[in-house]
């Protein structure tokens, strides 16, 4: 789960971390308000989950608090990258004199959580990546113990800060997001650009954080902090129901176990000219409600003129999915042709239940792409 | 020869009253797999499985009893599936598969580490498990679809590795070991490992290597095949017409050095003489032009 950056910014703010003073609103009016405690020259920053925020002007300063509430009204309701903004983050607008880069992240590669430091923060970071990799640096915290604080130092010292006041507050501020990462169970916790000001203090003023979707169960609080305003309703109804869903923009509905089958699905629907409406993957061990709720999720969208069912049974057992789609067939309103493709574990069983359901049947997966797209442009 | 599981495996099943390691076990001893213990603490001295298998309260008395070599692991991950993986790791298991699907990250990284300093070998979380034809049958493979002979299959994706294995077999292409590595981010045994096992097993003539978008292990495949193997390999990667998935800040592609897409998979395979097949069912045709 991906939260915002006034998100973010609570809760390096609850872990001690320096942050820029301010507030998020969802009207001009409280954008002022908020301008009027800061007091002085404010940001205000668009909360929509996509890069480039920015550059696509969701991103305003403002002199005064009645300056604020201008930009605000402007930047609420702006739409960017399809999302519309829903709220604003107000905070104070600080000068300083350099940008750097500070990340946890976890690292599939060395099975690690790294941290990664650059005296070259700011927007340009992956840039920076690419021409002069020397410039970002890596460290992995011991598995078992954690970051160490002379790594923290090293890491200080390593990036070029010289001043040793200046490297303690860094160490303080990497040990930080390293306990939040933990705290947090986040997959990612990164700062761009922690700043340095004129006095040599350091101040986080971009934050994000992605939290570990296995781990929510043990955060029960963090339900609250989810943005259900941008997701589209089957996507929410799918993931209650526990079911991967991501709507796409063509007409054939897909239904398929595990993930690279799914996509690969997909490749194969689009490979005979075929426009997959979704990706939806009903997991590992999925019973006849779940293929069922699938079923109805897919039939939600207008645009779905015939669904593949592809499913290669192994801790999914195929009679399991059969009787999930002869449920399903007894509760939907809309009928569409399906095409059913089922292997692998209890394949027979559930070809049996099926067997007076008007289905297509399918016995190759190319056999099964192939009808579906003929069927979608037959309706 | 085949590699990790064969004849000679004398199975443990962690979790095995449990409805999925109950059902599986039950398709594991059909096929032949030498099933010697299950564990369910509280359950122990009852017979599981149709009364076919013992029963254990800790793996430690398992494997005294029995000489248990592998574990199979059937706990979901709502009931702290790492806790069982490291059990087993204590009980001196040298080879661990686990099932669970959804383990927090974190938890992994820690335990992942238990696993590497004990020596032992964890295959997954989130993983299909292994299967030797004709030999052994560990975890939810569907056993039907493969048969025996010079293909080694190693793949992240579960089910989509039973539609390359199935088209294989329909070729008459039969298969020296099937390994299901799992797709989660952390996991025990990857890529790089089972291609180093295959490359040093005289029944592999050719490997199959099937991979997704996300991550660089494809990458490091390719840099490792490079260097270290001789045999033919095939590969698919899914996703080829994923529209872009969420980013994970800049962290993500610093630490990488990409975006983990299908296209710079594929661009880094092939440029180390790796054939990618466009489909999943032309995986088999490229596997059998390349034994010629």
């Amino acid at each position: 789960m991906k939260l915002h950056e006034y998100q973010a910014r609570d809760i390096l703010e609850r872990f001690g971390l320096p942050v820029t003073g301010g507030g998020v609103a969802t009207t001009p009016e409280e954008a002022r308000r908020l301008a009027e405690q800061i007091g002085g020259k404010v940001v205000i920053k668009a909360q929509v989950q996509v890069g480039g925020r920015g550059k696509a002007g969701g991103v305003k300063l403002a002199d005064t608090p009645e300056e604020a509430e201008a930009v605000a009204r402007q930047i609420l309701g702006m739409d960017i990258k399809g999302l519309t903004v829903e709220k604003v983050l107000v905070a104070e607008a600080i000068t300083y004199d350099k940008e750097i880069y500070l990340s946890a992240i976890l690292d599939r590669a060395t099975k690690r959580i790294v941290m990664i430091a650059s005296a070259e923060g700011g927007v340009e970071i992956e840039e920076v990546a690419k021409t002069n990799p020397e410039a970002i640096l890596k460290l992995a915290a011991d598995p078992l113990l954690g970051l160490q604080q002379y790594q923290a130092m090293e890491l200080a010292f390593d990036i070029g800060l010289k001043d040793g006041k200046q490297a303690r507050q860094f160490a303080r501020i990497a040990m930080g997001i390293f306990k939040i990462f933990k705290d947090t169970d986040a997959s990612l916790v990164e700062i761009n650009p922690l700043v340095i000001r004129a006095d040599g203090t350091l101040q986080a003023l971009d934050s994000k954080i992605l939290l570990d979707d296995s781990a929510l169960f043990r955060h029960p609080d963090f339900e609250s902090l989810r943005d259900t305003a941008g997701e589209p309703a089957a996507e929410l109804q799918a993931r209650e129901s526990g079911i991967t869903f991501i709507k796409l923009d063509g007409d054939i509905g897909c239904m398929v176990n595990g993930a690279g089958l799914a996509m690969a699905t997909m490749d194969v629907v689009k490979m005979y000219g075929g426009e997959p409406a979704n990706f939806l993957d009903i997991g590992g061990g999925a019973n006849a409600q779940k293929v069922a709720s699938a079923l109805n999720i897919i039939l939600s969208d207008a645009n779905v003129k015939a669904v593949l069912i592809n499913i290669f049974g192994g801790i999914t057992r195929g009679d399991e999915v059969a009787k999930g789609i002869v449920a399903a067939l007894g509760q939907i309103s809309r009928q569409v042709p399906l095409v059913v493709r089922l292997v692998g574990t209890n394949a027979e069983e559930g070809a049996r239940i099926l067997a007076d359901a008007n289905l297509i049947p399918a016995s190759s997966l190319g056999e099964a792409a192939q009808k579906v797209v003929e069927v979608a442009r037959g309706v | 020869m085949s590699i990790l599981v064969d004849k000679n495996t004398r199975l443990l099943v962690q979790g095995i009253t449990g409805n999925e390691g109950t059902f599986h076990t039950r398709a594991m001893l059909a096929y032949g797999t030498n099933v010697v213990a299950g564990v369910t603490p509280g359950r122990g001295g009852q017979m599981a499985v149709d009364g076919k298998v013992p029963v254990f309260n800790t793996v430690r008395e398992a494997v005294k009893a029995t000489g248990a070599n592998v574990s199979w692991i059937a706990v979901p991950a709502e009931l702290n599936a790492t806790d069982p993986i490291l059990e087993a790791v204590d009980a001196g298991i040298p080879l661990i598969i686990s099932l669970a699907e959804g383990i927090p990250a974190n938890d992994m990284v820690a335990t992942y580490e238990v696993v590497r300093r004990s020596g032992a070998r964890l295959i997954g979380p989130n993983c299909p498990g292994l299967l030797t034809p004709g030999q052994a049958k560990v975890g939810i493979i569907p056993g039907h679809i493969a048969t025996s002979g010079p293909v080694g299959v190693v793949s992240k994706s579960g089910t989509l590795t039973y539609e390359a294995v199935d088209a294989l077999t329909r070729l008459g292409l039969g298969q020296s070991t099937i390994v299901g590595i799992g797709g989660d981010p952390i996991i025990g045994t990857s890529f790089i490992d089972v291609l180093e096992l295959f490359q040093a097993d005289d029944e592999t003539k050719a490997i199959v290597l099937i991979g997704e978008i996300g991550g660089t292990a494809e990458q490091e495949a390719a840099a490792f095949i490079k260097a270290n193997v001789s045999k033919p390999v095939v590969s698919f990667i899914a996703g080829q017409t994923a529209p872009p998935g969420k980013r994970m800040g800049h962290a993500g592609a610093i630490i990488s050095g990409g975006e983990g897409t299908a296209q710079e998979k594929i661009a880094a395979l092939e440029a180390v003489g790796v054939r990618v097949a466009k489909l999943p069912t032309d995986i088999a045709q490229l596997v059998k032009e390349q034994l010629g």
